[in-house]
């Protein structure tokens, strides 16, 4: 195991770009624990200071104050847990669908695996984005609701994911050996397809953690999503567009931290890729 | 071939039953009552019960859905609580200039992300292949609202390259008006002769266009890439370099004519994202199309615009799904083999 580990951390090292993602990803984690320590201005995720509004970038507010006197830095510092929290639970919600319905399917195959497929089919046919900001619309503006409806909005991709790899599994002759040897589908569905097929769903939930927060993020800048005083990111920028063109640092920051964000979470995936599973990476 | 299209035909079909299904049952859990959201805050309880029986909420739920989807195949879209006009009737006035846009912005887009492919593809490993690979990855991870108001702040305001907002100059729309044939803004000014609202619409249209250019630039960019990498590495583009045909015609003739099936779907699959990326934007330069329809109908909670929207571009999604899927089957005989 340790073999591995430094095998894959000598692949990593390889690629400048992977070495920025994964940094960023972990001073994003940092950031969010160390939240309350880091942040200058901790109270100012909910205080008001009407005296310090719109105030300018300077040596007190890295970021500049918003239309309530609040320090921007420390809102986006606390917006990262927000992202973080978001991104975790919609792909594990995600996940906790689609990965045993896409096994099952895969493995046994027949009507049931018709029938799921369909299912997908339907769930594909909308952008995922839209899909979501109906049901959020729908269900009422709030954070969780949000969270919900990106999650359904996003199993399907990882149903036919596994599916897929299920299914191409189920023909390797070690799963053939296993079969001559007496091992029922159940238990080779345990043991040989479940392990086997999660490198690519691992790539593709830690690109997905960059898209989710980046769909939050747009669905709170619609003003579903998280509601005032929250400090998410979506939201901060659907407050200061009032403001932008006057005092530009209020929507910069946050969106800044959007795309860094965003970005690190995709060039972690590129990067997990090229060591996981080689034969599928761009060259 | 005809057993091909047939069957896709059919899942084209399921699909759309499946996404009115969707939207029927979204407007079927709505937490408040659509009867009382339809009278108002002020409404008595009979009014409401009387409102229930007049959309049919008192029928059984298979009934509801027949009607529903028979009214979706009339053309009966609803009524938006806002504007209390049909729901297909806004879409109608709102969608072409929604599409110019997004046509627009897919041909920023392919112009500068298919060549992009091509060369950091041809010069793989090089600091432009590096450029490329990261422009590809900022296309897809920019938050478009943002970017929308970064243009608007340093082109506009700042540089004072482009207008603000607007699809055209409102001192314009008086001296030089367009008259309506199309409802594309851009065809009815060229058709009409109106060179100066031409001009002046062309102008307006940039800074939107290529907000929603970015996502279509960095997804062409990177599959163009990688297809041509996967061609490049053939024995028959071996062999023609080696029968010393030039490195452009190479890249050209034998290369490129690869990549235009997944630069189809892609166009495509980008032409979707961006109807829903109007969404975001549209409101931020007050174009007048779907997106800032759609924007307005999700802040109000107007749910048979929100269903109007979402039916529409599922619908556009799942057609021009097909239509790639037909024209790929077509062009490449693997397709429809497999």
């Amino acid at each position: 195991m340790g073999a591995q580990i430094r095998w894959m951390w000598r692949r990593a090292k390889r690629n400048p770009l992977t070495i920025a993602g994964l940094s960023a990803v972990t001073a994003m984690i940092l950031l969010s624990l160390l939240a309350p320590w880091v942040a200058p201005y901790p109270k100012d995720v909910s205080a008001v200071h009407p005296s310090e509004r719109f105030q300018a970038p300077s040596r007190a507010h890295w970021f500049g104050t918003d239309e309530l006197g609040r320090d921007i830095l420390s809102r986006v510092i606390f917006g990262t847990r927000i992202s973080l929290r978001v991104g975790s639970l919609v792909v594990a919600l995600a996940l906790a669908i689609g990965l045993p319905l896409g096994i099952v399917a895969g493995t046994f195959g027949g009507v049931l695996d018709e029938v799921l497929m369909r299912i997908t089919d339907v769930f594909l046919s909308f952008p995922p984005l839209l899909l979501a900001m109906a049901i959020s619309a729908i269900l009422g503006a709030t954070l969780v609701n949000v969270m919900i409806a990106i999650a359904i909005a996003w199993w399907p991709w990882y149903a036919r994911l596994v599916r897929a790899e299920a299914v191409s599994i189920r023909e390797r002759a070690y799963v053939e050996a296993a079969r001559a040897a007496g091992a029922s589908w159940r238990r080779i569905m345990w043991r040989h397809i479940l392990p086997n097929s999660l490198a690519p769903v691992i790539v593709q939930a830690s690109m997905d953690f960059g898209s989710v927060i980046l769909t939050s993020a747009s669905l709170s800048f619609l003003g579903l999503g998280a509601q005032s005083p929250t400090p998410e990111w979506g939201l901060m920028i659907n407050i200061g567009r009032t403001f932008f063109l006057t005092h530009w640092w209020i929507v910069t920051f946050p969106g800044l931290a959007i795309l860094i964000a965003v970005l690190a979470f995709n060039l972690t995936g590129d990067g997990l890729r090229e060591i996981l599973d080689p034969k599928a990476a761009p060259r | 071939m005809i057993a091909y299209i047939v069957r896709r035909l059919l899942i084209g079909l399921l699909s759309l039953v499946g996404a009115s299904i969707v939207a029927f049952t979204l407007t079927r859990i709505v937490p408040s009552d659509p009867a009382a959201m339809w009278m108002g805050p002020r409404a008595t309880p009979e009014q409401i019960e009387r409102t229930q029986i007049e959309l049919g909420l008192d029928q059984p739920i298979p009934v509801q859905y027949w009607r529903y989807v028979s009214g979706l195949a009339r053309g009966d879209w609803g009524i938006s609580i806002v504007t209390k006009r049909p729901v297909l009737r806004d879409l109608a006035t709102y969608l072409p200039a929604s599409i110019e846009l997004i046509l627009f912005g897919l041909l920023i887009g392919f112009a500068v992300g298919i060549p992009l492919g091509v060369f950091s593809s041809a010069k793989s490993g090089s600091l432009l292949d590096h450029g490329s690979r990261l422009v590809s990855i900022a296309g897809v991870a920019l938050p478009s609202f943002w970017l929308a108001m970064l243009l608007q702040l340093t082109l506009a305001k700042w540089a004072n390259l482009f207008p603000l907002t607007g699809r055209i100059d409102l001192l314009m729309e008086i001296t030089n008006p367009v008259r309506r044939i199309t409802g594309f803004l851009l065809l009815d000014a060229l058709f009409t002769g109106n060179l100066s609202a031409l001009r002046d619409a062309l102008w307006h249209i940039v800074l939107p266009a290529v907000t929603l250019a970015m996502y279509p630039l960095g997804l062409a960019t990177r599959m163009v890439r990688t297809t041509m990498l996967e061609v490049l590495s053939e024995d028959y583009v071996r062999t023609a370099r080696a029968s010393g045909i030039r490195e452009l015609k190479v890249l050209r003739k034998y290369a490129l004519r690869n990549a235009i099936g997944p630069v189809l779907t892609i166009a495509a699959l980008t032409f979707g994202y961006s109807l829903v990326s109007t969404f975001l934007i549209e409101s931020l330069f007050t174009w007048p199309g779907l997106g800032r329809y759609a924007a307005k109908a999700i802040v109000s909670v107007d749910y048979p615009a929100i269903m109007g929207v979402t039916m529409l571009v599922a619908v556009t999604y799942i057609g021009l799904n097909l239509i790639v899927d037909l024209v790929q089957a077509l062009l490449d005989p693997r397709v429809r083999l497999s």
